[in-house]
């Protein structure tokens, strides 16, 4: 399975631009990483529930109370780029 | 001849408290004495990525007020505690050792930094990680890498390899750092201090940033384990901010510390036995075996099967949440941002300019795994693994009160011996990465030295879930008898 993986489909769906020396020594290393993780086959799963959490808590409420939050002008501090009180990005529509 | 008095900066939070309450010296003082250590050593070490002394001698001051009227029940009044760069600090910046959150600067504070401050500690420093915390030597830093105190040429472990160095060359009295397959427990190992790791849900984990978020935890690294169970039940709580936190009372875990473990049951993995192992770290290791046993703890071998998956498990489950955690990191709302024509040229510029390797390949990883088609043979199977290994915890606890194992495989190597290699730095966490996957707690504390070059030597202490009161007990117990915590790194940088 892990000869299929193709480091240009992965990297646009992870969006992120590499280099053609990056993509190579990547693509590398993963096929390596990716060999290693081949050893959980051998592993009979069939009948295991899977663990997303290791500490089981379920339905874990809170009161429903207005609190404190982050100001308008404290939330843009720290944006890359801002306009009329909004975080400005580039063109979406036509 | 009486030894001369340590600095003040060489003292263990509680000796400083102690001081302090008695205002034999003041907080400015001590805050004075780290900030003096730093400015002498961390040039060449790079534990810290900055520091704000205005800010830190101004906390001190108004502990200084507050001491004068007695400490009332605030146990770290006046201790310098210093802060991995993963944690929020209102209004100090924040990197994860990364360039991709530029000049960020954090709106709140984690709820770890309240609590430390309701506990009068002064909070200070930006501390050295590997990038996002992803890696096990703190190479991976954009901003260099951290040196080990005993070792110049030798990293410091990773990923909170700054605060572990920091705590070992006594910057700071004790500092925080966060474990997510071992970025606690290993870095003391290889710096010689006490690393703790508590129990899933035990330390609420708002303010920190996520990396894989069913693995992290906030823990502690001192210079002593009392010190450990003081930091431990200043930050450890209910927090209605992280909904995995755990709805328990917390212990007063100093008050375990009694010495007597006569009758603890410890079990003895036979499947950490393995190759590879560096043979002063097996002798070390055993001989500690050997000294708990003659302190009174039974010695029971126990059968941990599945070892041998987990870190392949661990690969899996780490990277693919940390793919949808560094999501966030897109150049929209906060952070670097490299300009592009639409907005998926703008993340995908941002991202390939903002992080480095290490992080693009778990990303990559992670992305790979959970994608269509993929889920079940990767993602899935590996949850599925991640059940077993934390079965083979739970049924080896029901015969036995806390387990335990080198923390390392070797001592301090050398830097750039594993960084072309993504996959041998991933084996060098093979004894700490379970722990995470099964969510129990684990305490590193030094037990010897190799030889020519002396460098540290960690034991692993794994305690059952909410068990951190056995395993501090254990380790107290063991360091009060022996004297490798009072050895010092010569810092020869």
């Amino acid at each position: 399975m892990a000869s299929d993986f193709n480091i240009q489909y992965v990297a646009r769906l992870a969006r992120i631009s590499l280099s053609p020396a990056e993509e190579e020594q990547f693509g590398a290393q993963l096929a390596g990483i990716l060999g290693y993780i081949e050893k959980l086959k051998e592993l009979d799963v069939s009948r295991i529930e899977p663990t997303a959490h290791a500490v089981p808590l379920v339905n874990v409420f809170r009161p429903d109370l207005v609190q404190p939050s982050l100001y308008h002008e404290e939330a843009l501090r720290n944006a890359p780029a801002k306009a009329s009180g909004l975080f400005a990005v580039p063109k979406i529509v036509e | 001849m009486t030894a001369p008095d340590p600095m003040l900066n060489q003292l263990t939070t509680w000796q400083l408290a102690e001081k302090l309450a008695r205002r034999e010296v003041s907080a400015r003082q001590a805050m004075q004495a780290c900030l003096d250590q730093i400015q002498r050593v961390d040039g060449r070490l790079r534990a810290f990525l900055s520091c704000d002394a205005g800010d830190a001698l101004a906390q001190a001051d108004q502990a200084d007020r507050a001491l004068a009227s007695g400490p009332a029940g605030r146990p770290l009044l006046g201790v310098p505690i210093a802060l991995k760069d993963v944690i929020a600090v209102r209004g100090q910046p924040l990197s994860c050792g990364s360039k991709i959150l530029g000049k960020f600067i954090s709106p709140y504070n984690a709820t770890v930094v309240e609590k430390l401050q309701a506990a009068g500690a002064v909070v200070f420093g930006r501390l050295n990680m590997d990038e996002f915390a992803m890696g096990s030597s703190t190479e991976n830093s954009a901003f260099g890498a951290t040196r080990n105190p005993w070792d110049p040429a030798r990293i410091p472990g990773g990923s909170s390899g700054g605060s572990a160095a920091a705590v070992a060359a006594d910057e700071c009295l004790a500092a925080l750092g966060s474990d997510t397959g071992g970025s606690i427990r290993q870095p003391a190992a290889l710096c010689g201090c006490v690393g703790l790791k508590p129990t899933y849900g035990r330390v609420s984990r708002y303010g920190l940033v996520a990396f894989a978020s069913s693995l992290d935890q906030i823990g502690a690294f001192t210079k002593d384990v009392r010190d450990a169970a003081l930091v431990l039940r200043a930050i450890a709580g209910q927090d209605p901010r992280d909904s995995t936190s755990i709805p328990q009372p917390v212990p007063d875990y100093a008050a375990a510390l009694d010495g007597d473990i006569k009758g603890l049951k410890l079990g003895l993995p036979r499947e950490y036995m393995i190759g590879g192992m560096d043979p002063q770290v097996s002798a070390a290791v055993q001989s500690a075996v050997a000294h708990l046993e003659k302190l009174g703890a039974q010695i029971v071998e126990v059968s941990l099967p599945h070892t041998d998956y987990a870190v392949a498990a661990y690969y899996i489950i780490a990277t693919a949440e940390a793919s949808a955690n560094l999501a966030r990191f897109d150049g929209i709302r906060y952070g670097a941002r490299v300009e592009g024509a639409d907005p998926i040229e703008l993340y995908s510029k941002t991202r390939g300019a903002g992080f480095g390797p290490e992080v693009k390949r778990r990303i990559l990883l992670g992305t790979y795994v959970l994608s269509s088609g993929y889920y079940d043979a990767y993602y899935l199977r590996a949850q599925k693994v991640r059940t077993l290994v934390r079965r083979d915890f739970l049924q080896a606890f029901e015969k036995v009160d806390a387990i335990v194992t080198p923390t390392t495989p070797t001592a301090a190597f050398p830097a750039g011996e594993k960084s072309g290699d993504p996959l041998q730095m991933y084996l060098s966490d093979i004894f700490t990465i379970s722990c995470n996957l099964a969510g129990i707690c684990g305490l590193s504390l030094p037990c010897g030295f190799t030889q020519n070059p002396k460098l540290p030597i960690g034991l692993q202490l794994l305690g059952k879930p909410l068990g951190e009161e056995t395993i501090l007990k254990l380790a107290h117990a063991y360091e009060q008898s022996t004297a490798w915590h009072k050895e010092k790194p010569p810092l020869n940088l």
